[in-house]
């Protein structure tokens, strides 16, 4: 069982209710498709991804990234039952996506890149220490149907 | 993991142009960070008195770090050959896991981001991510 602190609490319901899911959603995913290329192999049918511009600019991207924040706005309406909210997720991303696991903490970390960007100096190390946790916690959660 | 293309380098060092002045800001902010948001890496720092974000030495290690940083950047053609001092120091004095490499890297990143977020583009921020392991592989040569 996951134990938050009222500070964790309300830090990431504060930043969630802080961030817009489709600027923040498609620069994250998109920092991810650019820094770690080899996450590209999961974007087949996303047409050009072939340099840092195609990427930026590609609709299909900036759709992806709102997509996955809105995948994580569930985690965080409910903090205590995230293994649970994302069971099947985490069966789609191991049997049907076949993603390696390995991949979730990139995309993990441009999200925090680009959080810390917003957020400039309200993003103190206790609040990126809250944020570091709702992450591990979403990527273990996501981890959990793998075998 | 790749080797730093000419372009890799001139990335890093115009960006890394904007960072005199705030050494010392930067420097404090990453390492503070990495002490609150990876506990573990306290563990290299027990003999300090005060571990908390902004304290004295997480200052002045934060400046230490940072003009080894700026130093690296000045010998990007040659990181193994320029760091081997700092490899041997990490390796037979400190003996830091280089895992934990990896975590400065990625607070200093973050610092980097909050304090120029219109100029780590995703371009630089990959140039920067390459620099940075390119260093930490340096670091790690002497270790066995």
């Amino acid at each position: 069982m996951v134990v938050w602190t009222d500070f964790e609490r309300t830090t990431i319901q504060d930043i969630f209710s802080k961030i817009d899911y489709a600027v923040v959603g498609q620069a994250a995913f998109s920092r991810c498709l650019i820094v770690y290329p080899w996450t590209q192999r999961y974007f087949g049918g996303f047409g050009n991804l072939y340099n840092a511009a195609a990427i930026t600019s590609n609709p299909r991207v900036a759709s992806h990234g709102k997509v996955i924040m809105e995948a994580l706005e569930k985690a965080v309406k409910d903090m205590d039952n995230i293994k649970a909210t994302y069971a099947e997720l985490s069966a789609l991303h191991s049997e049907k996506l076949q993603v390696d696991p390995d991949n979730f903490m990139l995309l993990g970390h441009c999200l925090t890149i680009v959080v810390a960007s917003q957020l400039s100096k309200a993003f103190t190390p206790e609040v990126h220490a809250a944020f570091q946790k709702f992450l591990a916690v979403v990527v273990s959660s996501l981890r959990k149907q793998y075998y | 993991m790749t080797s730093l293309s000419a372009k890799d380098k001139d990335t890093v060092k115009a960006f890394w142009a904007n960072v005199a002045g705030k050494e010392e800001q930067i420097g404090c902010d990453a390492v503070s960070r990495m002490l609150t948001v990876y506990p573990q890496t306290k563990t290299y720092f027990s003999h300090w008195k005060d571990l908390r974000p902004g304290s004295a030495p997480v200052r002045k290690h934060g400046a230490t770090v940072m003009t080894a940083v700026t130093d690296a950047v000045s010998k990007i053609d040659d990181l193994t050959g320029g760091l081997l001092s700092l490899s041997e120091l990490h390796a037979f004095t400190l003996r830091v896991d280089p895992a934990n490499f990896k975590v400065l890297a990625h607070n200093l990143l973050v610092v980097l981001a909050t304090v120029f977020p219109n100029d780590f583009t995703p371009e630089v921020h990959v140039a920067m991510d390459k620099f940075l392991a390119a260093v930490a592989h340096a670091l790690s040569e002497k270790y066995r």
